[in-house]
């Protein structure tokens, strides 16, 4: 038994500890102390629940835990993991630490500053670990509140603007989010809100009538899709994380973009299968485009947050499409995928922010020969941007293999054709990563300014070292944690997939 | 006999990489030389004894040597289809073979470096890249399966265009390195489509042919669609036209680089891979087979006409490299037949390719050596500032033209010996094949002592040499040269086809004198022409030539203007065309929607924003006129 709670409350804690500091030391140890305990907390979590596994536990969600918090309405505190929500913790508390070092020097409103990069933690902790439906979509909200503030107030750029449009758009997306679940909930009997009874149709819930399910499942998909990045609800990622400091575009990319992926699958997929088997080519359709648009958009842009923020979406759309093919390995390719890009585009982030701070510029064409002024920035710049074309070895080509083997296997025109699609993004971000890093990290430094720059300060390279490690550490050896994920993947897919013959005459006339 | 150590074959390069490229900085260019070479030396050495055990040990009771897995180990499950991506070693003649090629060749690399690289900025770099480059090609070559053979594709990729782009602060490296990884990675893409549609038809991703052989059976049907889309990433890395053009810009590199990547070992990757896939070709896809002898066959003839007008000497070098690979593909390409029991002149183009392979590996990358040399003597890549090496640099003078002899196809050095089974092959197939690769092996004799009489004899550039001083380099630089020089001479005499054979049965060469007598004939011919155009202190003939036929040369010159058509198509129709109006139509259109959204909502809410006017006769009215209007309604 795992006391999961722990991942609540030692970020309730932490805040606790913060409103109480006192002078920058204090906050900053509090941070160093909350952040290490949560990732050894969750280090801890991956070997407990390995050993559980092992030891023969075959439920669907070990460490369940289940308080009522609300009779009426049926809302219960309710917690549990899986292997994938395993796997989400792990990356959350990795990003979570390197990013509290990433932001060690920021000025000013220190104490201000990780209070709401605490709060933001926590929602994101308990996103993960809820298994109840509406106290997941409280943690949800409470993940995204903050994200105003950080942008709006230790931002840089059009900081206004880009806060501003960010949290109408994901909070435009959680209104579809509310009207989604509150019809799962009432669309299988107003009696639980916890997601494995309505999945198995016990405790009182029912099958959601497919009518229902088809008003309901876009909702919920489009509402999670929006903060996934899902094209053409992506264009406050690429404004939010230019504008946005380091640390939290390090967060918001590596954790808090998953949060729309996992929701589609855990949620929208999970709960709806014959929705999600009916009216799955749609959206499909629509990722696998927007693989490629994002792929084409960062080709031609100048500023690297953009170019990154671009790539992000080409490589959640990536997610939702591998989610979006159901099946086993093409699944658990997508939860790879989600951990590998959360490590790599947050070592990314880290490096542009580095740059940013010091050369006050992230515009390629104003950039020049930095490898030589900071090697040590720009070596694990060179490292995130050949994991970010599937450089073996590395986690992106482990996520993007099984993600391509398991999406191969339908064998259909439509998802053949999308797949090919969907392949050619590798070469088009090797030209936009090469692109970038041939024009910013090599050649000669003409700028007199950038030639005094200094390299990497302790923190800096506490946090970025810890990412390469972790990404080298999934790209070598991914056995243990594939496995992991797919333990967990494969109920889901084959719920997903058992309710597709009951669906067979209407699926035969909406999928070509 | 058990060849689990070869597992040391992979990690010690491995190792070395990591050490020197983690602690790299803090090492002497001394120490940080002599960790990956005396690594590397232990590999070779390892290779040696893994090819002497494993030719010596005896034959199976069909007569072919056992393929043997040392060991392969699951190291991504697929889940589905009992697919796998495991990693593991198997040795069989090809693979083994290649360890001595990859092994012999990276070996005299890095002792060569040593003086090449000296004092250079970066040695250590160097050096870890070089590891990390062994470690991806000897990895390539004893894959157990297909996917393994990608990844380390990929990886000897990486370390190709680090180790182009070595000169970082160079704009020409930097681009073409840039442009050598993206244009393999566009062939690579056309490979993991065919690993897909291979994985999901036949079912597995192995090289145990035999073992699956029901499974690969079930799935005949796609099979020559997916072996021709690896032959695609295979064309990549082998620089076959039209996707040769990242192959002489690579020249970029440092020259120690050329030698071992793009010349010996990672450019014939592409023909190693059809040799592995080669029971598949030829017994699902043999007639699919033959668009590999027809690329390679114009690959060879185009190679051949642009290496005439080159002027720099490393891309006559890059070229020929091209031409002499498209070789080995129309060696295998033109493989027709496969009968147990005996050779059939139908197959015996798979020894051929692998034959010319082993001994272009080792003249080509003495030749690249060399260059190397003269490079660092002469501080110039261009024939103009050479001409009359040969009283400088004896040794480099000497090892070079007995590489030139060999890759001419003279006796008895080795490149005779194997481009006469091509040839051998090629007639077998067809006479008009044959002819023409005759032909093209006629223009390497002498573009080749076109290179050849530019450098060593030729016009002399007095001037420049008075001011430079060239005098003969170290003993680190002309070892390896003397080394594989010897090798060259030797290498003919090789009984090859013992080892190697299609069928696997032991093969004798015997040469067929008709093709050979030809071919020798018109290679001296060729080498005569050269003698008489290039020779001289000045060269009417050849001036002459290029004058009458300026817009030939030229176009020659500038490689028939693909790399301009390359340069069209991606800048003006993809950057132009798609990129940059999927960028505008993302800033104005999907987000201009949501900004008109925001301020839609906005004007709305400014124009009823009277409404709320907090003026109370304003209410009154208002009110007054909606109770008169319920009023009037329901008199009505």
């Amino acid at each position: 038994m795992f006391p999961l709670h722990l991942f609540i409350i030692i970020p309730l804690l932490m805040l606790l500890c913060l409103w109480l500091a006192r002078g920058i030391k204090a906050v900053r140890g509090v941070m160093l102390a909350g952040s290490s305990a949560l990732l050894i907390t969750a280090i801890s979590l991956v070997v407990v629940y390995l050993k559980a596994r092992q030891a023969g536990a075959a439920a669907e969600m070990l460490f369940t835990t289940d308080f009522t918090w609300f009779a009426p309405l049926h809302i219960n505190y309710t917690v549990g993991v899986d292997g994938i929500s395993v796997a989400m913790l792990l990356l959350s508390s990795i990003i979570v630490f390197t990013g509290t070092f990433a932001s060690w020097r920021l000025q000013p409103l220190t104490k201000e500053y990780f209070l709401w990069f605490t709060l933001l933690s926590l929602g994101v902790f308990g996103f993960f670990i809820s298994i109840d439906l509406f106290m997941m979509f409280m943690f949800y909200e409470v993940a995204l509140i903050p994200m105003y503030l950080l942008i709006g107030v230790w931002g840089t750029g059009r900081k206004e603007y880009s806060a501003m449009k960010l949290t109408l758009m994901l909070m435009g997306a959680s209104a579809f989010l509310m009207c989604g679940i509150f019809g799962i909930f009432y669309g299988a009997g107003g009696q639980t809100f916890n997601i494995l009874d309505l999945a198995h149709h016990t405790n009182g819930a029912h099958v959601i009538p497919v009518a229902q399910q088809y008003i309901w499942f876009p909702l919920t998909f489009v509402g999670f899709g929006v903060l996934g990045a899902m094209f053409p609800f992506h264009t406050w990622s690429p404004d939010g994380h230019a504008s946005a400091p380091t640390a939290v575009s390090m967060l918001h990319a590596g954790v808090l973009m998953k949060l729309g992926g996992y929701g589609c699958f855990r949620i929208a997929m999970f709960l709806m299968p014959e929705a999600a088997k009916a009216l799955g080519w749609i959206f499909l359709i629509v990722v696998a485009i927007g693989v490629v648009y994002g792929a084409f958009s960062a080709c031609v842009q100048t500023d690297m947050k953009y170019i990154n923020a671009y790539s992000s979406v080409s490589h959640c759309g990536l997610v939702l499409f591998a989610i979006l093919m159901i099946n086993r390995t093409a699944a658990t390719g997508a939860i790879l995928q989600m951990l590998s890009h959360g490590l790599l585009t947050a070592l990314f982030f880290a490096c542009i922010g580095m740059i940013y701070h010091r050369a006050h510029t992230r515009d390629v064409r104003e950039l020049q020969g930095l490898i030589r002024i900071m090697p040590y920035i720009c070596v694990c710049f060179v490292i995130a941007g050949l994991g970010n074309l599937g450089l073996p070895g590395f986690s992106g080509f482990v996520a993007e293999m099984t993600i391509f083997v398991g999406s191969f296997q339908q064998a259909d025109t439509l998802h053949r054709v999308l797949t090919i699609l969907a392949t050619t993004s590798i070469v088009i971000t090797a030209v936009f990563i090469l692109r970038m890093v041939g024009k910013v990290m090599y050649g000669v430094c003409k700028n007199p300014d950038h030639l005094k720059l200094h390299d990497a300060t302790w923190d800096e390279k506490i946090a970025i070292t810890t990412l390469v490690v972790c990404i080298a550490g999934l790209g070598l050896a991914p056995l243990w944690m594939s496995d992991m994920i797919n333990y967990s993947v494969t109920p889901i897919v084959d719920h997903i997939n058992a309710a597709a013959t009951q669906l067979t005459s209407l699926t035969s006339f909406l999928i070509p | 006999m058990d060849y689990s150590y070869t597992v040391l074959i992979l990690l010690l390069p491995f190792l070395s990489f990591l050490v020197l490229g983690v602690f790299g900085k803090f090492m002497s260019h001394r120490t940080s030389g002599l960790i990956g070479t005396l690594t590397l030396t232990v590999v070779t050495l390892l290779c040696y004894y893994t090819a002497y055990t494993y030719f010596t040990a005896p034959r199976t009771a069909e007569g072919t040597y056992a393929v043997i897995t040392a060991f392969n180990h699951q190291w991504l499950p697929f889940f589905i289809g009992g697919l796998s991506f495991d990693i593991g070693c198997m040795l069989d003649p090809i693979s083994v073979m290649m360890l001595v090629v990859v092994g012999t060749v990276s070996l005299a690399v890095h002792v060569y470096s040593f003086g090449y690289m000296h004092g250079e900025r970066g040695f250590q770099r160097f050096y870890a890249f070089l590891s990390l480059f062994t470690m991806s090609m000897l990895g390539l070559v004893v894959a157990t399966n297909i996917f393994q053979m990608y990844l380390f594709w990929e990886l000897v990729g990486v370390s190709s265009y680090l180790l182009i782009g070595f000169y970082y602060t160079k704009p020409a490296a930097i681009a073409a390195s840039k442009k050598a990884f993206i244009v393999t990675r566009f062939a690579d893409l056309g490979f993991l489509i065919g690993i897909l549609i291979y994985g999901y038809y036949c079912g597995t991703f192995s090289f145990d042919f035999e073992g699956n052989a029901d499974k690969i059976a079930a799935g005949a049907a796609m099979l020559p669609t997916a072996l021709l889309l690896m032959f695609v990433g295979g064309a990549g890395k082998s620089a076959m036209f039209p996707l040769h053009i990242w192959l002489p810009d690579a020249m970029e590199g440092p020259t120690p680089v050329s030698a071992l990547i793009h010349a010996a070992t990672m450019v014939v990757a592409g023909v190693f891979q059809v040799a592995r896939m080669y029971p598949l070709w030829i017994e699902y896809a043999p007639n699919t087979l033959h668009i590999v002898a027809y690329v390679g066959a114009f690959t060879a003839f185009y190679a051949a006409v642009v290496a005439c007008a080159q002027t720099d000497i490393k891309r006559v070098l890059a070229f020929s490299t091209i031409s002499q690979i498209a070789f080995m593909m129309v060696a295998l390409g033109v493989c027709t037949e496969y009968v147990t029991g005996h050779s059939h002149p139908g197959s015996v183009g798979y020894m051929a390719a692998m034959f010319h392979l082993f001994t272009h590996a080792m003249f080509k990358a003495c030749l690249f050596l060399c260059a190397g040399a003269i490079i660092t003597i002469v501080h110039d890549n261009e024939m103009a500032a050479m001409g009359g090496m040969r009283k400088y640099m004896p040794i480099t003078h000497i090892t070079f033209l007995i590489c030139c002899l060999s890759i001419s196809g003279i006796p008895p050095f080795s490149g005779f010996f194997s481009k006469d089974e091509i040839l051998a092959g090629c007639f077998a197939f067809s006479p008009v094949m044959g002819w023409i690769m005759t032909l093209i092996a006629a223009m390497t004799a002498f573009y080749m002592f076109r290179l050849y009489y530019g450098i060593f004899w030729g016009t002399e550039n007095v001037k420049y040499h008075a001011e430079i001083q060239p005098h003969e380099c170290p003993a680190t630089m002309t070892v390896p040269l003397i080394f594989l020089a010897a090798v060259t001479c030797v290498a003919g005499f090789i009984p090859f086809g013992h080892f190697v054979s299609a069928d696997g049965m032991s093969y004798d060469i015997h040469l067929n004198w008709s093709v050979a007598g030809t071919s020798i004939v018109i290679a001296l011919a060729s080498i005569g022409l050269a003698t008489y155009m290039y020779k001289g202190s000045t060269q009417p003939v050849a001036d002459k030539l290029a004058a009458r036929f300026s817009t030939l040369n030229k176009w020659a010159y500038h490689r028939f203007y693909i790399d301009e058509v390359y340069q069209f198509v991606t800048h003006r129709i993809i950057f132009a065309h798609i990129s940059k109006p999927v960028a505008w139509c993302d800033k104005h259109i999907v987000d201009g929607f949501l900004n008109g959204l925001a301020s839609g909502s906005h004007r709305l809410s400014y124009l009823i924003r009277g409404f709320q006017s907090g003026e109370v006769q304003q209410y009154a009215y208002v009110f007054l006129i909606g109770a008169l209007a319920i009023v009037l309604l329901l008199i009505i």
